[in-house]
């Protein structure tokens, strides 16, 4: 299975990632690489495994409906690009020029 | 042409829990901006999820409340989507596992009873919310984003395909709500945001065995819009249908002020949500002990409740739904039963001048400051004979506004019906006196008059008179 | 030999003897530092001030006559995957480096709990992703051992600077080898505990079912008391077990008589160097000689782990990297008109291309139309290979084999996305199966150290220890310390 650039591209969206057009060749280059590398999987008959996706057994881990403290407000936002209103600031959210 | 209607509903219910669905973060309404958040629920790099118990609780209460198969084996997903207000740039939700399955709920339509099936029921966490700069979104040059309510515990409750118009849409979602009253996992608050539902509307024409293709339209924030958005979406398909067009599987926006439903047209980005299991949290099992638990702690469900109330305490059918509509009104009218035996002027009372009041005043039953045992005690001196209807008016605002119990006002006013045969007598014989005319009138035929002597009668008494008695009075005086 | 050379257990009995103190130490740390940090690069962050405050307080309490904890007092390296409060976590990635944790993760607070010394935060591949440290977007970090080679990866300057006298002991994460390969080319001790022994919580999550974190240091007697300080259950951490850990010091005793010893040859094939494999059958052979028994075993699935770990590891990381969007923390791009743009912007931006590549894979095989072909595929695999451990585990108390495939690479020298990524092919099976795993030096090749490979079943850390330090106390490798660029490559 070869994944093309249009393929490529594709993921990029859904992942919110630009890969600029010099490096796509090599990006799909090793892309295909890697999955071609991953297609060994395909030997194995694994028809009736079960799949894992976590190693270890566990019982129920819930915690009780307890309150705890949370972060101050000022807290919160100590690390935010942009902060307007107590609130994290971001572009306009359609697509667009804004002013 | 006529079609038919087919609607399902996805219906988003927030849980009433003290805190949010993955970590310790106050879950309750409102709040100055992200003042109820940590590390878990803005998305902090290593923070991590852990399971509300109650979320899980609440939810299998609700399975159970709509007749769902709890399942016993169970997982959380991660659905991946970027939106400023989803701090992680994945919801946890369950798809490939939801905790109930199989349900249904039964609706009342044109006196019939109808069952609506419940497809699943899964657990999921809230996204936080955007207060955009200007009017709407597309007006807005940015945005600002509060995290209190990203992970507020939700359960999704979807429906089968099995409602047929906008009425049943309506009347589906008032049953849903009423029940999620009763059981007490949320507020139901439609306009905070704590019950709210999607429909998928299609049309087919009559003869059609296959479904039409169908639009999702979201913002439906009240029961009203619920009726007017499936109403406008079937009218606007069915025009795109006789023009010879064909409806296109979209999510549509209803626009209550406006009342059309909009496009969201965002389309040309597919939604592929990657769905897997999330790593960060392991699988918990709903022993059958637990669920057995948790079914002891089901309360009365409204269509019990209504049975009591048409069978042993005989109200009507449409009395009995207006009472056990809402859990404040049906407990407020149990309470009540407590100290009456008359449940028909309880109904009157609570469906009539309560609810007109609470109206006027845009209270809910919660909101009511009589209690309900002076409204008894009010009722069982009307029975009694010691309070007339008509100032039984005068003693229900007296209680609205000092809270005094029933007698005591009767007593203060003076306001005791006078039922003595002597007392009424004289004050009888002074209005024939006084009104030789009437008199004549009534005793040459004319059965107007007689009307017109008993308002003598209550006026000299100031209202206290037993009007039964006047005219009983009157006629022997008369004749 | 000098302090700063010195393992940490040695060091808290000096300070309880008052040979030395807190301060003292620090200051011998801050001033190596100094000396070799601009040859080295281990650090991305030093925490020279408040390193010395906490010793201060060590100090004092030592003054008052007061018990202290076992690490106590004692300067250590903090792999900048985990967040210390009021600290800068950039896990070496351009998105993260303004980005200053608000909560402490859980192992910082017990460790600090022990009174122990943060010195730094360590350099290390941008988010972990990588097995040279090279990913790292602040800087290259030197192999103490060879200059000119890298110190392996991901947790290459927690490695680093153990090897280099910089700090006494550190600690490291493991997703698919990022403890131990490092350990194996620093010549140093590295332990990846068994998954859910030690809470993730506040270790940025590079992939949530493999992530494990676990001590880098001098000698295996210090690996115990890390891990000792480190591990428990966690209230925070769904997936962290819920008993009491063991005192793992109790496992150093050097007696391995009658261990069974499974020696997997999946692990001695192809790519395998000549020396490296020399030198670790010729620690098999000293292990037998100590009176282990050895025995013959086969782990038919592992040519597939790798494979494997390329689905789940990205795959899991697309969803815990997504997070990075530029709205509430680290690096926005500038000048955005719209939110998409700021998103596509500060990601691309953002991170370097290492992790676009993990995200871009992991986007890949879970989106519509692959997951069956490649994520569930991989989650079956992922049950056969656990099911081989299983199987050994019942004839074999460990398993011995190689840690990597060579010794401590040429920096630059690898281009190649794949070829880098066989370098994990003798520790990703281990995090595949969650099991216990210990890197620890059994001698040199062309003056690089080799590292040997000690696995345990589930929870039995004691038994990889116990091993470990028998081998050690008897090979005496760890006692060598790195010559700084007296050895090229």
């Amino acid at each position: 299975m070869k994944v093309s650039a249009q393929e490529v591209q594709y993921i990029a969206k859904l992942a919110r990632l630009e890969i600029p057009e010099e490096d796509l060749a090599l990006f799909v280059r090793q892309f295909n690489d890697i999955l071609g590398y991953a297609g060994m999987l395909g030997k194995l008959d694994t028809e009736k495994v079960e799949p894992t996706a976590q190693v270890l057994p566990y019982g129920n881990v819930m915690r009780e409906d307890a309150a705890g403290t949370p972060l101050t407000q000022e807290e919160a936002l100590s690390n935010a690009p942009a902060q307007k209103d107590g609130g994290y600031l971001v572009a306009r959210v359609m697509e667009g020029g804004g002013v | 042409m006529k079609y038919e209607t087919i609607i399902g509903l996805e219906t988003h219910v927030e849980l009433k829990t003290a805190t949010k669905c993955f970590c310790s973060c106050p879950a309750e309404f409102g709040g100055e901006p992200n003042t109820h958040t940590c590390p878990t629920c803005t998305g902090m790099p290593g923070a991590l999820p852990v399971l509300n118990k109650k979320v899980v609780e609440f939810a299998i209460k609700t399975g159970l409340a709509l007749n769902c198969e709890i399942q016993r084996y169970n997982r959380f997903d991660r659905k991946n989507y970027f939106y400023p207000d989803l701090p992680k740039g994945y919801q946890i939700s369950q798809l490939f596992l939801p905790i109930c399955r199989g349900g249904y709920v039964d609706i009342e339509t044109d006196g019939a009873t109808k069952r609506i099936g419940i497809t699943r029921i899964h657990i999921e966490e809230d996204a936080g919310k955007l207060i955009h700069s200007g009017a709407s979104i597309s007006d807005s040059d940015f945005s600002v984003v509060d995290y209190n309510r990203s992970s507020v515990p939700l359960i999704e409750i979807v429906s089968e395909p099995d409602l047929r118009s906008p009425q049943e849409a309506r009347i589906f979602m008032e049953k849903l709500r009423s029940i999620l009253e009763y059981i007490g996992v949320s507020d139901c608050k439609m306009q905070e945001g704590s019950l709210r539902c999607d429909a998928n509307v299609s049309i087919r024409p009559p003869e059609q065995k296959e479904f039409g293709v169908r639009s999702e339209i979201k913002n439906l924030n009240s029961f009203r819009s619920v009726q007017r958005g499936i109403e406008y979406e079937q009218i606007r398909q069915a025009a795109v249908l006789d023009e010879g067009g064909k409806v296109i599987q979209e999510t549509r926006t209803w626009d209550e002020e406006k009342g059309v439903t909009h496009s969201m047209r965002s389309k040309e980005e597919a939604h592929d949500y990657r769905y897997f299991p999330d790593p960060d949290l392991v699988p918990f099992v709903a022993e059958p002990e637990w669920v057995a638990k948790i079914a002891e702690t089901l309360p009365e469900l409204p269509d019990a409740r209504k049975e009591r109330l048409t069978g042993r305490l005989g109200l009507s059918a449409y009395d009995a739904s207006g009472v056990i509509a809402r859990l404040a009104t049906a407990d407020y009218f149990d309470e009540a039963m407590k100290h009456t035996g008359d449940a028909k002027a309880v109904a009157n009372w609570i469906l009539g001048d309560i609810s007109a009041w609470l109206n006027s005043n845009n209270l809910e039953m919660r909101d009511f400051p009589v209690a309900a045992g002076n409204i008894s005690a009010m009722i069982n001196l009307i029975n009694k004979g010691v309070l007339s209807s008509k100032l039984a008016k005068t003693v229900f605002e007296e209680m609205l506004k000092s809270g005094k119990a029933p007698a005591e006002i009767v007593r203060e006013k003076g306001l005791e019906q006078i039922s003595d045969a002597g007392a009424l007598a004289l004050a009888v014989e002074k209005i024939i006196k006084d009104n030789p005319k009437s008199a004549e009138d009534y005793k040459a035929g004319k059965d107007r008059a007689l009307g017109f002597l008993v308002g003598q009668v209550m006026k000299e008494t100031r209202g206290r008179a037993n009007p039964e008695m006047i005219n009983k009075l009157l006629r022997e005086k008369l004749s | 030999m000098a302090l700063y050379n010195l393992p940490a257990h040695e060091l808290g009995n000096k300070l309880r003897k008052k040979e030395v103190s807190s301060v003292e130490l620090t200051r011998g740390f801050l001033n190596r530092i100094a000396e070799v940090e601009p040859e080295i690069g281990a650090f991305v962050t030093l925490c020279g001030e408040t390193a010395l405050e906490s010793a201060a307080l060590v100090d004092a309490k030592i003054g008052r006559g007061e018990p202290i904890a076992p690490l106590a007092g004692i300067a250590g390296a903090i792999k900048d995957i985990l967040c210390i409060k009021g600290v800068k976590t950039t896990c070496s990635s351009h998105i993260l480096d303004n980005f200053i944790a608000p909560y402490d993760a859980t192992v910082i607070a017990k460790l600090k709990q022990n009174d122990a010394v943060f010195i730094g935060k360590a350099n290390m591949d941008e988010f972990a992703m990588g097995s040279t440290t090279e990913t790292s977007y602040f800087k290259k970090t030197k192999n103490p051992w060879a200059l000119d080679c890298t110190p392996g990866g991901s947790s290459g300057g927690s490695a680093a600077s153990v090897a280099a006298g910089e700090a006494a002991w550190s600690l490291g994460s493991d997703t698919g080898g990022s403890i131990r390969q490092p350990a194996s080319f620093t010549g140093t001790v590295g332990l990846k505990p068994t998954y859910g022994r030690v809470s993730r919580y506040g270790c940025v999550a590079f992939a949530s079912s493999l992530d494990q974190v676990g001590p880098i240091t001098r000698d295996v007697t210090d690996c115990a008391l890390v891990l000792n300080a480190i591990s428990g259950h966690c209230e925070h951490d769904s997936t962290s077990y819920n008993l009491a850990a063991p005192d793992f010091t109790k496992a150093l005793t050097p007696d391995i008589k009658g261990m069974k010893i499974g020696v997997p040859k999946e692990y001695f094939g192809a790519g395998l160097d000549k020396m490296v494999e020399e030198k670790v059958r010729g620690a098999i052979k000293h292990l037998s000689g100590l009176g282990a028994e050895i025995v013959d075993v086969s782990l038919p699935h592992t040519e597939y782990a790798v494979a494997t770990y390329y689905i789940i590891a990205p795959a899991e990381a697309s969803a815990n990297l997504a997070r990075f969007d530029g709205v509430k923390y680290g690096y926005r791009a500038p000048g955005c008109r719209n939110l998409i743009e700021m998103t596509v912007k500060t990601r691309t931006q953002g991170f370097g291309n290492e992790v676009k590549r993990r995200i871009m894979l992991g986007t890949y095989v879970l989106s519509s139309g692959y997951y069956d072909a490649y994520y569930n595929k991989a989650m079956k695999v992922r049950t056969l290979i656990i099911e081989d451990f299983k199987k050994v585990f019942g004839k074999v108390d460990i398993l011995a084999c190689p840690t990597a495939p060579t010794t401590a690479l040429p920096l630059g020298s690898m281009l190649d996305p794949l070829s880098i990524y066989m370098l994990d092919v003798y520790t990703i099976p281990v995090n595949m199966a969650g099991l216990p795993g210990i890197s620890l030096p059994c001698g040199f090749s062309g003056g690089k150290p080799v590292g040997l490979q000690l696995i345990g079943r589930a929870l039995d850390e004691m038994s990889v220890l116990r091993a470990a330090y028998t081998y050690e106390q008897s090979a005496g490798f760890h006692k060598t310390a790195a010559p700084l660029g007296g050895v090229s490559a």
